[in-house]
């Protein structure tokens, strides 16, 4: 299990989970679950575009899930935010579909982008995804107040002088890094989960934002590391680990949350 | 005329079946979409889709038709969502994430089964974008029963449904059973998008459901013109993208043409754009 290939494996899920569980908080905070869906789906897109090109697929994907988060960000400015996604993502995806019927020798590589090959990890794979990883990492630390601020009180925020448009620009161009730097390692499903499922949970079972981020790090790392150790013990796919456990994590979070609430006083119940 | 329809279109059994079964879909999918865009569910509109999958794939693996197989699942994952019942867009969002989650994790398991079982590595490709060319014949009647009857339990919930989308407060002081109205909606949704996943493909499905319905929500207010406008469009674009995907064939002599699904969400997507600069285009008017 801890073999030399399976080294490149640990490392890279372990950098996934820390940059997941972080941006993740945000993305829970935000309500921006079909951008963080969207974006890596579209990824794809872009993988299949430069297999057509010849270009790495790594190139390919950011130009992708970028030029995504800048639609996503241009469209929703006017109409609703969810329409703007649903609309992005077919288009992404429907242009992936272009570039997959004009190139041939792609078609099997689909199932490992989108639900994760995550014990073919190369070692040339681990110095992009690191480098980028402390680019949204970074990006997170440096918006933290603004971020926070805007997704928490966007009027408040607002009246502040910070722009509410700005700051959605910002954080849907660091779901897209995230993006690049895990898809082509885990797959954008495997993504997907870690993104939402580790940050739900951990924000039932704690009160304040760093104590959130700390603990939905904890519970992405848990969850990538027992889903690799599983997987590889039992030969199926890591992402129906990922994704189980995650909900599972989700449910028992909600438990809490309900258990403490039935508990102290009558309950509100338009909280969620 | 010839060079616009290129030669075989109107008698090729495939184009015909295609016909029909997209415009049912593209009608279905608007009558519901316009509650979808109302409502704010895009979310839950496209991750069905998806989740449908883990369904299909499950159903193919023990043999049943993976209609079935879609359509339990999706009224499955549509009663989870309803349960963790979020009010508020944000929450329920999120509530979407995780059923999708956990149904896009069982789906990885299903289809490696399927795969290892009956090595068939397009079973993923063909859920996601599906082929309307490829449809059966014998898969019609059952588009049509399923798509009538999900448009009726949306006439039949028409004005409750309509009050509960715009304002929820309202809709309960009135009397209005929300809960109940909400869970009627959204396995009318669980239906029509397993019906045109399965059909079109995940793809097209949600560029169906939330492009024209978005489109016509640009261009009028009232609920019932939009439905109308929307149905129009959708079955416009559907039509349009096949006949475009049919003369690339020919065009492209040799070579294969353009997928059909790219075909249709291009025509959706300049109908949306072109909506939205119409809308911006009149509110500049106004401002003068």
């Amino acid at each position: 299990m801890f073999s030399n290939f399976m080294l490149n494996t640990w490392e890279a899920a372990t950098i996934v989970a820390v940059v997941a569980g972080v941006v993740g908080f945000f993305t829970v905070l935000r309500g921006s679950a079909f951008a963080a869906h969207a974006l890596p789906n579209g990824a794809f897109a872009g993988a299949a575009g430069a297999s057509l090109l010849g270009v790495n697929a790594l190139v390919g994907m950011g130009v992708f899930s970028l030029a995504g988060a800048v639609t996503i960000a241009s469209l929703g400015r006017r109409a609703r935010h969810d329409v703007a996604t649903a609309l992005t993502i077919v288009v992404l995806l429907g242009l992936g579909d272009l570039f997959l019927s004009r190139t041939t020798e792609y078609a099997p590589e689909i199932y490992s982008l989108l639900f994760g090959e995550i014990l073919g990890v190369a070692s040339t794979e681990l110095a992009p995804t690191a480098a980028i990883g402390a680019a949204c990492i970074a990006a997170v630390v440096v918006l933290y107040r603004p971020l926070m601020l805007s997704s928490v009180m966007p009027e408040v925020a607002e009246a502040r002088g910070v722009s509410a448009r700005r700051m959605d620009l910002c954080f849907l161009v660091v779901i897209a890094l995230t993006t690049t730097m895990a898809v082509p390692v885990v797959g954008s499903l495997l993504i997907f989960s870690l993104l939402i499922g580790p940050p739900a949970a951990a924000c039932a079972f704690t009160t304040t934002p760093r104590q959130a981020i700390v603990v939905s790090v904890l519970m992405a790392l848990g969850i990538v590391w027992a889903a690799i150790a599983i997987s590889y013990l039992t030969n199926l796919p890591i992402g129906f680990f990922v994704g189980t456990i995650s909900a599972v994590f989700y449910t028992a979070g909600r438990g809490w949350v309900f258990r403490r609430q039935t508990r102290t006083a009558p309950s509100d119940p338009s909280r969620p | 005329m010839a060079g616009f329809f290129e030669p075989g279109f109107f008698s090729s059994a495939p184009v015909h079946v295609a016909l029909t079964v997209g415009g049912i879909v593209a009608v279905v999918s608007a009558v519901v979409g316009t509650f979808t865009v109302i409502r704010g569910q895009s979310f839950a509109g496209h991750a069905l889709s998806d989740i449908g999958t883990a369904g299909g794939s499950g159903a193919f693996l023990v043999g049943v038709p993976t209609l079935y197989g879609f359509v339990a699942m999706n009224l499955t994952a549509a009663g989870v969502m309803e349960l963790i019942g979020i009010r508020r867009p944000r929450g329920r969002d999120l509530a979407t994430g995780i059923v999708l989650g956990a149904a896009l994790g069982v789906a990885a398991l299903f289809l490696y089964w399927d795969t290892t079982v009956s090595s068939t590595t397009g079973a993923t490709i063909n859920v996601l974008f599906g082929s309307i060319f490829t449809i059966s014949t014998s898969t019609v009647p059952v588009v049509a029963v399923l798509g009538a009857a999900t448009v009726a339990v949306i006439a039949a919930l028409y004005r409750p449904l309509l009050l509960t989308s715009v304002s929820y407060d309202l809709a309960a002081a009135r009397g209005v059973p929300v809960r109940l109205v909400s869970v009627g909606y959204l396995l009318a949704l669980a239906v029509a998008v397993s019906l045109s996943s399965i059909s079109i493909g995940a793809i097209l499905s949600t560029a169906l459901l939330i492009g024209p319905a978005a489109t016509a929500l640009r261009l009028t207010t009232r609920t019932g013109l939009a439905i109308g406008l929307a149905a129009a469009i959708g079955v416009a674009a559907t039509w349009a993208g096949i006949l475009l995907a049919y003369d690339s064939a020919a065009w492209s002599a040799g070579q294969q043409g353009w997928p059909v699904s790219f075909c249709i969400v291009a025509a959706v997507f300049a109908c949306y754009l072109l909506a939205s600069l119409r809308t911006r285009q009149s509110r500049h008017q106004r401002a003068r």
